[in-house]
């Protein structure tokens, strides 16, 4: 098992003639992920790698049965696709875009809830069940299917973690980004209950940055709700106060948000937090190898 | 992106919040002419992007048109926690009875916008959270619905407020949030609202914040950025098509992707060096743009090493390579480079660099550990292997 994806989903890539979308259609593809449409306005009836193209989500859920989508649609229409996949009922919507405003997000991110669907992102990589279906934009060969369930605000620290394990011999089970972006669809705590009740996974890296509570909120979380092991790592000890770190999210205000405030209240819940990525997977591997005294 | 007081004032008088009467001055003189146009007792306000003006003497009460001179000479004759001092606002004093906080912010665990008064106003909020937390009330609006007339209500009750005073309020609140929502704001404050011995409100202060992705749709607001907040080398990176900091350590670092970035900072530091930079060169970088910021980093006199650190998915490493050993040609390199590159086309760029003065690793600990090394541990530390003058052999050497 894994979680959010099987190797079942049928996916949609909106904007899929765009330059990102064609390539990660290939990606995908080529991935084993079934990607049976794609949406852009004005290419209905094109075809990108095979994969027959509609003007509209409605038109590509009637005639493919999608129930899935990731979409690469440049940030000034990215909300408004994310709306048209939530009318359309697609459970679940990746948005890989960045730059949205985040006060589009506010009202979208409340639209997509009250639709029942779920949002992951925006600005975020995607997501990856190793040997069996990947969403978004996760570089293929560094993953391997495995017990470890990967959660992160970073892509590039996701591809490191889950390739420092991969080298280590251990796989993974889901690796979820969840993006850089102030308001997101989907939070640590959203996918740490699903790694909670999902058979395969025996442990959780969990990678977090400055910015926000997410962190500590996911650490209350564990402390209470989860029984598997959790490695974190935070990025941004030595990040300077009120300036955005590239991501719009990973940002200290006001003296919140600070990587000690987010390793205290790891600390505090029993989570192991490691100083660097390296770390960070070989300590999952110790903890996956039982208990020690 | 954050605008000046004197600009966010102005844009919230449009919603009808009332500040008092104020003139921008750039110079002594034009504080005192205005000084004078307002009448009695004014106040001389540095205009610059830091928090505890007042604390840090940018904030100066003048009784007279020649005090506000005086008050506006010293205030634009020196920076201000570092950072220059173009304009002074100059505003009418008002004598104050009470003062209140409000203010609305993005609040990302609530995935909403929060409003929150206190009747503990005039000191940071942070501050306030602190020492009577007790006191912030806050409410959050609805993201479809927005701020519904009860939940002002309620605000205004919570201040302490009732008849005209809690109607005033009411209103104020209510503008507040409109002018939130339509400026793509993630902070708006209005700190302190002073409530006058005549019985009306006056906001002595506000503090907006713009959401960066909104600029592109509000070009008005695009408009307000002043170029003289910005750091020489950071506009440079801009231009460049990167994300660059400066900060003050010793190792440069070069590297794709934001958490990758703050995380290579992180153990640059763990093996006791200080990063010079937080730099994200971003997804799919090209040559030309990573010859940019490597440019960037080599002018940065503090920087004793450069450590290239690259993960490759869009972003080739070999294109890094490349541009590595493309500045190495004119001279450009004045310090040890060390380089590690995994991911796509990561064996393309191992070879190019193969043989050139770049010292190679294979982890990024080992990558820092030996930048921090070469950059001669932390800064100020005693003299490294590399000063300036011990660059690498240059080009002969180098080429491909």
């Amino acid at each position: 098992m894994s979680i959010l994806v099987t190797g079942d989903t049928r996916v949609l890539v909106q904007n899929i003639t765009g330059l990102e979308g064609r390539f990660h259609t290939k990606q995908m593809l080529a991935y084993g992920t079934r990607v049976l449409a794609g949406t852009a306005p004005g290419h209905g009836g094109e075809t990108v790698a095979g994969v027959p193209v509609f003007e509209s989500v409605r038109e590509a859920v009637e005639a493919t049965g999608v129930n899935a989508t990731v979409s690469f649609v440049p940030a000034r229409f990215a909300g408004d696709a994310i709306v048209e996949a939530a009318d359309n009922l697609i459970p679940l919507i990746v948005c890989i875009s960045e730059w949205i405003p985040v006060l589009d997000m506010v009202k979208i991110c409340a639209h997509v809830k009250a639709k029942g669907c779920r949002l992951v992102g925006p600005n975020c990589p995607g997501i990856m069940t190793p040997g069996c279906c990947k969403l978004g934009i996760l570089p293929g060969d560094i993953f391997m299917p495995g017990p470890v369930g990967i959660v992160s605000r970073s892509g590039t620290l996701t591809y490191e973690i889950a390739g420092a394990l991969t080298r280590l011999g251990v796989g993974q089970s889901t690796c979820v980004g969840i993006g850089g972006d102030p308001i997101i669809g989907t939070t640590f705590v959203d996918v740490l209950s699903l790694f909670q009740e999902d058979p395969q996974t025996r442990a959780i890296a969990l990678i977090g940055e400055i910015g926000g509570s997410d962190e500590e909120e996911a650490a209350a979380f564990i402390a209470e709700k989860v029984t598997k092991p959790v490695v974190a790592f935070v990025a941004g000890r030595t990040a300077p106060p009120d300036r955005r770190m590239g991501h719009a999210g990973a940002i200290v205000t006001g003296g919140r948000g600070t990587a000690a405030d987010k390793i205290a209240a790891f600390q505090r819940a029993g989570v192991k937090v490691c100083d660097s990525t390296d770390e960070t997977a070989e300590m999952v591997v110790r903890l996956l190898a039982g208990p020690t005294a | 992106m954050k605008t000046h007081e004197y600009q966010a004032r102005e844009i919230l008088q449009g919603y009808g919040i009332p500040f008092p009467a104020a003139q921008v001055a750039s110079t002594p003189e034009e504080a005192e002419a205005a000084a004078a146009g307002l009448g009695g007792a004014v106040v001389v306000k540095a205009q610059a992007l830091v928090g505890g003006r007042g604390k840090a003497g940018g904030i100066k009460r003048a009784a007279t048109p020649s005090e506000a001179r005086e008050a506006a000479a010293a205030i634009l004759g020196a920076p201000l926690k570092g950072r220059p001092v173009r304009k002074v606002l100059v505003a009418q004093a008002v004598t104050v009875v009470r003062e209140y906080y409000v203010g609305a912010v993005l609040d990302r665990s609530a995935k909403a916008i929060t409003v929150m008064v206190s009747a503990v106003g005039g000191m940071d909020i942070e501050e306030v959270a602190r020492t009577s937390p007790g006191s912030i009330v806050r409410v959050s609006a609805d993201p479809l619905l927005g701020l519904a007339d009860y939940q002002t209500r309620e605000l205004a009750r919570a201040a302490g407020l009732a008849g005209d005073q809690a109607r005033a309020f009411r209103a104020m609140i209510a503008a507040l949030f409109t002018a939130f929502l339509a400026n793509d704001c993630t902070l708006l404050e209005v700190n302190p609202l002073a409530l006058t011995e005549t019985g009306v409100f006056a906001a002595l202060d506000a503090k907006m914040i713009i959401d960066d992705n909104a600029l592109a749709r509000q070009p008005g607001l695009a408009a307000l950025h002043d170029p003289e907040t910005d750091e020489p080398a950071e506009a440079e990176a801009l231009k460049v098509g990167v994300s660059y900091i400066e900060l003050e350590g010793n190792v440069g670092c070069l590297v794709n992707g934001a958490g990758l970035a703050m995380a290579t900072m992180d153990v640059i530091q763990l093996f006791g060096g200080e990063p010079a930079n937080f730099l994200d060169i971003g997804g799919g970088a090209r040559v030309e743009q990573v010859r940019g910021a490597l440019r960037i980093l080599f002018h940065d006199p503090c920087v004793r090493a450069v450590l290239v650190n690259i993960f490759g998915g869009i972003t080739r490493c070999d294109v890094v390579a490349q541009a590595v050993v493309d500045a190495f040609a004119p001279g450009e390199v004045t310090v040890p480079v060390v380089a590690r590159l995994v991911g796509t086309n990561a064996a393309e760029g191992r070879a190019i660099l193969d043989g050139t003065a770049v010292v190679l690793a294979d982890t990024m600990n080992e990558a820092a550990k030996k930048a921090v090394e070469l950059a001669g541990g932390r800064p100020g530390g005693s003299a490294g292997l590399a000063g300036p003058g011990d660059a690498p052999p240059a080009a002969g050497g180098m080429a491909p």
